[in-house]
């Protein structure tokens, strides 16, 4: 089937649009968290979508791991920032609430770079999230050891708890199930 | 920001109202708290008060934005939250009793963490779109929340006999402003009707169950509900809530519009 020469630039215009998506995509998912910036946004599922309005502005949905996370506004401006940079000027950054963000969403390769830092990735069986007092098995980010406990339910960020390691006597943070 | 939620076809003043007062609910709380920082029993404590609290203003602000965008009038969610006067706000008394002892903070924020554990989870169900995503995230946040205070009830009440008789005490202080956790006034009855609002009355069986689970484990016993405080939600407040407001308001107030 041969096109019509409108039909090819339908194809064309289509092909740009992909190719212009990606190419946000890639500089806002490469945005450090601010508060572990060995991971991106991309590997914790904040960054939820790019995407082309009708006007041709690149629209970047972030959505905030807690309500009260501090990092939300810093990481809208980072996104903007990034998209700018990358050389696109007509750019809005929007806040979606829902789905809420969920631990679930980072990435394997996310939990391998936060185990490296020292921070132990969410247990991924997360089926006791309402469990009123729901053991929980945390293994050592430093020595692998699981004799592990609780210091604390909350830790530096709204996002992490605070343990400590009975083998390596190592204390670490905790990314909690959320 | 998110642009997605048309406000309901209903009389907007109400849902106003609605949005408003569980705003204030958590605002006021989560200053409550506040006061704690720097200044709680042990650091790892310090940190997790100041965590709930975090969490609070973070609802509160989603509440406040939603609230304006209802309201139509252009204003933002620090003109509601600073820019009010004190009879203007609908928030729970329970919310602005002062912190008192470790055991009263403990008390005020496990009763009202069992009862928003429930009303969050309902309100994920809401025809509102706006007031269900906000209630997706609260309600996980709140676990913590509920979790962490049980915990403290049942270390403090089955603890020393001086943790004990605190918790007694709390418990006997507190006691008279959980009534009103239960009331369903106008606005309510129109907001659970439409489907946007939780019946509140229905929450109280949970409640109870909740609360008397733990503090059997805890060695303590629910005082009889007696004589109860109401006025809240028609901004009838205790004496408590104008200094409050005198603290948090002050920067507005002192330099109106100012912004980071």
């Amino acid at each position: 089937m041969t096109r019509t020469p409108d039909q090819h630039d339908q194809h064309d215009q289509h092909a740009s649009q992909q190719s212009l998506q990606q190419a946000a995509w890639a500089a806002a998912a490469a945005v450090p968290d601010p508060e572990i910036p060995v991971v991106t946004i991309a590997d914790l599922g904040i960054l939820r979508s790019i995407a082309l309005d009708g006007e041709g502005c690149i629209v970047a949905q972030v959505t905030p791991t807690y309500s009260g996370c501090p990092a939300t506004n810093l990481i809208q401006q980072m996104v903007l920032e990034a998209l700018n940079e990358a050389g696109f000027e007509n750019v809005r950054v929007e806040s979606v609430l829902s789905p809420a963000w969920t631990t679930d969403w980072i990435s394997s390769e996310g939990r391998e770079k936060l185990r490296q830092f020292g921070i132990a990735p969410p247990t991924e069986t997360s089926n006791s999230k309402r469990a009123l007092f729901g053991e929980t098995f945390v293994t050592c980010p430093h020595c692998g050891s699981g004799e592990t406990e609780r210091v604390s339910e909350f830790g530096s960020t709204p996002c992490k708890a605070l343990y400590r390691c009975l083998a390596c006597r190592e204390p670490f943070d905790y990314f909690k199930c959320h | 920001m998110s642009g997605t939620c048309e406000p309901m076809m209903t009389s907007n003043q109400t849902l106003f109202s609605y949005v408003l007062r569980l705003a204030d609910d958590h605002l006021i709380l989560s200053q409550r708290l506040g006061e704690w920082c720097g200044e709680a029993p042990t650091l790892e404590e310090d940190l997790a008060l100041a965590n709930i609290a975090l969490d609070l203003i973070g609802q509160a602000r989603a509440l406040y934005a939603y609230a304006g965008q209802v309201e139509g009038k252009g204003r933002d969610e620090d003109q509601l939250a600073f820019m009010r006067y004190e009879r203007d706000y609908q928030n729970l008394l329970i919310t602005e009793q002062p912190n008192g002892d470790f055991a009263h903070t403990i008390v005020r924020q496990f009763f009202i963490s069992a009862y928003m554990d429930p009303f969050w989870r309902r309100m994920e169900g809401s025809t509102d779109d706006m007031l269900a995503a906000i209630a997706a995230k609260a309600s996980k946040e709140v676990t913590y929340h509920l979790r962490h205070t049980s915990e403290w009830v049942i270390r403090l009440g089955d603890g020393t006999r001086e943790s004990h008789e605190r918790m007694v005490e709390a418990l006997d202080d507190l006691m008279m402003f959980t009534g009103e956790l239960f009331e369903m006034d106008a606005v309510a009855q129109e907001m659970l009707q439409l489907g946007v609002g939780v019946d509140a009355l229905d929450l109280k069986a949970e409640w109870q169950h909740t609360v008397q689970t733990i503090l059997q484990e805890a060695t303590l016993e629910l005082p009889k509900a007696g004589h109860m405080q109401t006025g809240g939600r028609m901004g009838r407040h205790s004496e408590h809530l104008g200094h409050i407001l005198s603290e948090l308001q002050y920067m507005q107030r002192s330099f109106p519009g100012l912004t980071w």
